[in-house]
């Protein structure tokens, strides 16, 4: 049997996103800025791409642009709303659970002289409330937050966070990162009031080199990449547009049935985190029920190290990840679990497995049953 | 311009009666070394000399990098080889040669000139003097410089005429093959490469074993090691690379004995199966990239209790050396980007907090008694399970 437990670092592409590239790649592989109907065609695809993701958030159709991912979503966002905005104010605010693609762009406009808040979070990673009102002023011109985090799957207070954002910073622009809530819960930017929110393809069954920016209209926005002036200029660039047609294909599909979707994969979730608590030396991280994402589970064992773990798991074909899938490569510690309060020594003893709508009961169990096995045993050898 | 490289040799030339072999192997491992660059070549042995010809298109670079990894070699020379129609069109020859290599004139330069074949007319002194004459005629600001010109040209009258000023500095060494084959210990880090490197230098082929302790070790551990094997070959020719799943031995090790004695006592089992290994494939000794005081495991003591329990001998190259000189070469190897790469070793896994530094080797063999119920079995499977990879640097 096997398990791919690793839904957040990236997902398995859908059929019909599948089938819908390879017709674009091998037949309708027209440049959308051509003027002949080959370019037409090509055109055709974006539209209709925009038009179904547009249609998933109750935005208009130019509100959305089309980006190589969340990475490059967050960057322009920031780079981009910042650079817009620098003469109404100095100050940013953002978390301090952030992703490396929120954390690293802001930390780079800290080095050019922006004052920046990290806020702090309580134990499951949810921000303080508190500490946003005491760091909002009138200098404030942008807040970044996450809906969702990606190591813990706790659910930020967006909406109550815009409010005071709103409130006190009539300036500010606001950014969400919705790279691990979209597809898992219904996200209205207007109704939220946000200005930007980003999101990627590969974690929704789309390809990877896809994402797009919610770009609220009228929103002052600066480009980061220059070039033929493709998207109003925001994003120059050939558009991708296999990747974007697979995008848009993934993001119809991930919200037909949502609900229904997403309360089975809570089901599971909470089925895993009850079974898993049970084996001894175990803790879940994270928040619990409906106040986490249905697909992110944190799971720490007290004297194995997560890569030691993974890598039993793997050899069961159970795939999970350590910390935070992408710096997984560099040993390196997790901001989110420290900012939680996590003690040190679980720190690098904690691995995240992350759940899919076509993830099975049967799966979770044989991964339950890998646990109960792999952790006696494996912490007989811890080293002294 | 160049359509041939002339390979010098140096230590091969003493050896006497073996020469014929030195050479052999020393044409087997230029081609090897250029079997991966692009173009065709043709290597051949000609009175005395090792010649490369390119049979069309080339990048110049691609073939001195490759030659220059070669060991044995210890000068290569484009040369430009010219067919005897006399004097007059040898002076145009050697005049268009100056005139192609050196493009600024202002140089100080000098004739070498050799008759390899005595029947032609003019001997090398006069040769020296009436070349060197042309060449004043056709470039006035050119000037001779006979104790130290910028530019020495040798001009060699043998079978063709052999045209030539630049030489390359080679790897020095010798040919590997000439000298047996040895057991590399090779882990992902920066000392072992470096030792096979400097063994193959010596004329002895290499073949590796590898220990990985999965899960404790990943994929990607075991794959950097691969490709170090890969850049090791590069100089050192195909590797026979075996990896043994060294896991089981390690934690009935870790569960049996002392914990400060773990790291002497794995290391005396990686050397047995190191052993076994090198016996199996004709090996004459083993090599590691130890160096005293380095690391506990590298102290006078506990080099001697795991250096006991091997019959073949131990090859310990860098023994002397310090870090830096050991990073030193292998960044000249190219393998240090590949060797600092952030992988579990297996030798770190359970290491002490405070290791024993000075062991005592019958302290030691006591505490293995402790092994006697499982070891024989889990040594057994370990050696039946290797994997075995032929690695050459072609693949890459």
């Amino acid at each position: 049997m096997k398990a791919y437990l690793d839904n957040s670092a990236t997902t398995k592409c859908s059929d019909r996103a599948v089938e819908l590239m390879i017709k674009i790649l091998s037949e309708d592989y027209g440049n959308p800025s051509s003027l002949h109907n080959m370019g037409a065609d090509a055109e055709k695809y974006i539209k209709e791409a925009r038009k179904k993701i547009a249609r998933t958030l109750k935005a208009e159709e130019k509100e959305i642009v089309f980006t190589s991912g969340g990475t490059e979503s967050n960057n322009l966002a920031i780079l981009g709303g910042v650079e817009a905005n620098k003469r109404a104010g100095n100050h940013i605010i953002t978390t301090s659970v952030e992703h490396a693609s929120v954390w690293q762009p802001v930390k780079h406009l800290e080095e050019q002289g922006y004052r920046v808040t990290y806020l702090p979070v309580d134990e499951y990673g949810r921000i303080s409330l508190t500490a946003l009102d005491e760091a909002l002023d009138e200098e404030t011109i942008f807040v970044s937050m996450m809906q969702v985090n990606n190591e813990i799957g706790t659910i930020e207070p967006v909406s109550e966070a815009v409010r005071r954002i709103r409130a006190k910073a009539g300036k500010a622009l606001i950014h969400v990162d919705a790279i691990q809530s979209y597809g898992k819960m219904m996200i209205h930017p207007k109704k939220l009031d946000v200005d930007m929110l980003s999101v990627s393809g590969h974690k929704i069954h789309g390809p990877k080199g896809s994402g797009f920016l919610y770009v609220r209209e009228k929103t002052k926005l600066k480009p980061i990449l220059f070039g033929g002036g493709q998207q109003k200029g925001i994003r120059s660039g050939t558009e991708n547009v296999p990747a974007i047609a697979g995008l848009g294909a993934a993001a119809a599909e991930i919200y037909e049935n949502m609900q229904e979707k997403t309360d089975r994969m809570y089901e599971l979730r909470d089925y895993f985190v009850r079974e898993v608590a049970k084996i001894k030396d175990v803790t879940v991280n994270g928040a619990v029920g409906r106040e986490t994402a249905p697909h992110i589970i944190s799971v720490s064992v007290e004297g194995v190290r997560s890569e030691v773990m993974l890598h039993s798991l793997e050899e069961k074909e159970i795939y999970v990840s350590a910390g935070s899938a992408c710096s997984s490569n560099k040993p390196s510690v997790s901001r989110t679990l420290k900012a939680i309060g996590l003690k040190p020594e679980l720190l690098d003893a904690t691995i995240r497995f992350s759940l899919c709508e076509t993830t099975t009961k049967e799966e979770l169990d044989y991964a339950l049953e890998a646990l109960a096995k792999i952790i006696p045993f494996r912490r007989k050898f811890i080293r002294k | 311009m160049y359509k041939s490289f002339l390979i010098k040799y140096g230590e091969i030339a003493i050896k006497g009666k073996n020469r014929y072999l030195f050479e052999e192997a020393l044409v087997k491992q230029i081609s090897y070394a250029l079997e991966p660059v692009e173009g065709d070549f043709k290597v051949r042995r000609l009175q005395g000399r090792i010649y490369v010809d390119a049979l069309g298109e080339y990048d110049y670079d691609e073939v001195v990098t490759a030659l220059s990894r070669v060991f044995g070699i210890v000068g290569i020379c484009p040369v430009v080889l010219v067919e005897d129609n006399g004097f007059d069109q040898l002076a145009k020859d050697v005049i268009g040669y100056m005139d192609q290599v050196y493009p600024d004139k202002n140089i100080t330069f000098k004739v070498n000139a050799r008759r390899a074949r005595k029947n032609y007319p003019i001997n090398s002194m006069e040769l020296n003097a009436a070349l060197g004459e042309k060449i004043l005629e056709a470039f006035p600001e050119i000037q001779v410089d006979v104790h130290n010109p910028d530019v020495l040209l040798s001009v060699e009258i043998r079978e063709k005429i052999n045209i030539y000023s630049v030489e390359i500095k080679g790897a020095g060494g010798m040919p590997v093959g000439t000298n047996g084959r040895a057991m590399l210990l090779l882990s992902g880090g920066i000392d072992s490469p470096v030792a096979g490197y400097m063994i193959a230098k010596r004329g002895v082929a290499i073949d590796a074993v590898y220990f990985h302790a999965p899960p404790y070790t990943s994929e990607r551990a075991k794959q950097k090691v691969i490709d170090l094997a890969r850049i090791v070959s590069r100089y050192a020719g195909p590797i026979r690379l075996h990896i043994v799943n060294f896991t089981d031995i390690q934690l009935y090790i870790y569960e049996k004995c002392p914990h400060e004695e773990l790291t002497i006592i794995m290391r005396r089992y990686m050397m047995k199966i190191a052993e076994y290994f090198a016996q199996k494939n004709q090996c004459l000794g083993l090599i590691t990239g130890e160096s005293i005081g380095q690391v506990a495991s590298q102290t006078m003591q506990s080099l001697a209790a795991t250096n006991a329990v091997c019959t073949m001998p131990v090859y310990r190259p860098l023994i002397g050396f310090d870090k830096k000189e050991i990073v030193d070469i292998s960044e000249k190897i190219d393998a240090y980007e590949t060797s600092i790469l952030p992988y579990e070793d297996c030798c770190t896994i359970f290491v002490a907090k405070h290791p024993v530094t000075k062991p005592n080797i019958n302290v030691i063999e006591r505490s293995e008694r402790k092994l006697e119920e499982k070891i024989d079995e889990l040594m057994r499977e370990a050696l039946e399970s290797a994997e075995v990879i032929e690695v050459a640097a072609e693949e890459e």
